[in-house]
């Protein structure tokens, strides 16, 4: 007898629930539908999010979202539907997968290492730069036989006939003697 | 004074200059430049690739037909099992007005032409299915139809819109091209052509 008047008692309380989970099923806002539908662009319109587009096939999309929310499906659920039916294309975040990991992820993470890895070497050959500036000229003269080993005779002093430095070097003396007559003719 | 002064005789004896060690820095980067160039490239080919044109093969495709409205006892099929009947087909969407026009005359098509060897094949571009079942109720249509399915098929034809035709003969090969609705007069001049091939 009690546990009759207990299963009466469950019964009249599942009855009582039935119209308001389908009221809540039923009721689900425009604001919510939107907070899906802007995670999803529209097929027919290039580059317009779902909940700003104003054709009939966006419509008929935000409806369907409506539906599956009311059928207790989640947001991810939903756009994982739309993705499946109508292609990664459609979501406003496109799956890390495939050729969009490459062009959304990789690509710019490369490019910004590859930035900053030319802009080190940049700053670095800067750096280099000055300390050779300011260091002692390299004698441009190669080493070797017949070349000079000593300092650099100076072609411009003033002299007459004999070249103002020797080195040592009959056949060079001789050489820089001309050129020095040379310069002054 | 015959002798000569050596003076560029001495940079040709100068030891060679040690070849630099490939850096494996700079054989990073060259990389990552020639990956990024052939991603671009990758990219712009795909872009710019060309919608299948009247007298090219046109490119197979799967389909997973409604349910009630498959072809030939079949759930799925393929372009390819329909190899040796002329395909016409049909882009189509429920919320576009110009389909209206054209569906009637493609169920005209269907049951006219199905026993001679034409599929009439549905397509269902970015459509909502409940709403396509009901569109397809609305018009009492029997023939073949199928969702575009990830917009894989309207993606490969490149297609511009909805309603739009392909017309295929037996080889494969497209026939013609319909943007807009079909209408009778040009499905009973293009299909006997194709099926007296």
């Amino acid at each position: 007898m009690r546990k009759n008047v207990i299963r009466w008692l469950l019964l009249v309380l599942l009855l009582a629930l039935l119209p308001v989970a389908v009221h809540a099923q039923d009721d689900i806002s425009d604001d919510e539908v939107n907070e899906v539908a802007k995670d999803l662009y529209c097929p027919v319109c290039e580059s317009t999010p779902l909940d700003v587009c104003p054709t009939q096939a966006c419509a008929d999309w935000r409806e369907l979202i409506r539906t599956k929310l009311a059928a207790g499906d989640t947001r991810q659920d939903v756009l994982d539907y739309f993705a499946r039916q109508y292609g990664d294309g459609v979501l406003a975040n496109p799956p890390r997968r495939g050729i969009s990991l490459i062009v959304l992820w990789v690509l710019p993470v490369l490019i910004v290492l590859l930035g900053g890895l030319l802009f080190f070497r940049l700053l670095r050959g800067m750096r280099v730069a000055p300390t050779a500036a300011g260091g002692p000229l390299p004698n441009p003269l190669p080493k070797g036989e017949g070349a000079p080993t000593g300092p650099l005779p100076n072609l411009f002093a003033k002299g007459e006939g004999a070249p103002t430095a020797k080195t040592g070097d009959e056949s060079l003396d001789d050489y820089i003697a001309r050129v020095e007559r040379d310069l002054k003719q | 004074m015959s002798e000569t002064i050596p003076t560029t005789q001495t940079a040709v004896d100068q030891p060679a200059k040690p070849r630099r060690p490939l850096r494996l820095t700079m054989v990073l980067v060259w990389l990552a430049v020639l990956g990024l160039l052939a991603i671009l490239g990758w990219g712009l080919l795909n872009t710019t690739a060309a919608r299948p044109e009247v007298g090219q093969p046109a490119p197979d495709f799967d389909v997973a037909f409604f349910d009630g409205f498959g072809w030939d006892g079949r759930t799925t099929a393929n372009l390819q099992d329909m190899r040796g009947q002329v395909v016409v087909l049909n882009f189509w969407a429920s919320w576009c007005v110009e389909c209206r026009d054209e569906t009637p005359v493609l169920e005209s098509a269907w049951q006219k032409y199905a026993d001679q060897g034409v599929v009439v094949l549905g397509v269902a571009y970015a459509d909502v299915e409940p709403n396509s079942l009901a569109y397809m109720d609305d018009f009492g249509v029997s023939f073949p139809h199928a969702p575009d399915l990830g917009t894989d098929i309207s993606q490969t034809y490149e297609i511009t819109g909805v309603p739009e035709t392909f017309i295929i003969d037996k080889e494969g090969v497209i026939r013609h091209v319909q943007i807009g609705a079909v209408n009778e007069a040009m499905l009973d001049q293009i299909i006997p052509e194709l099926l007296a091939q």
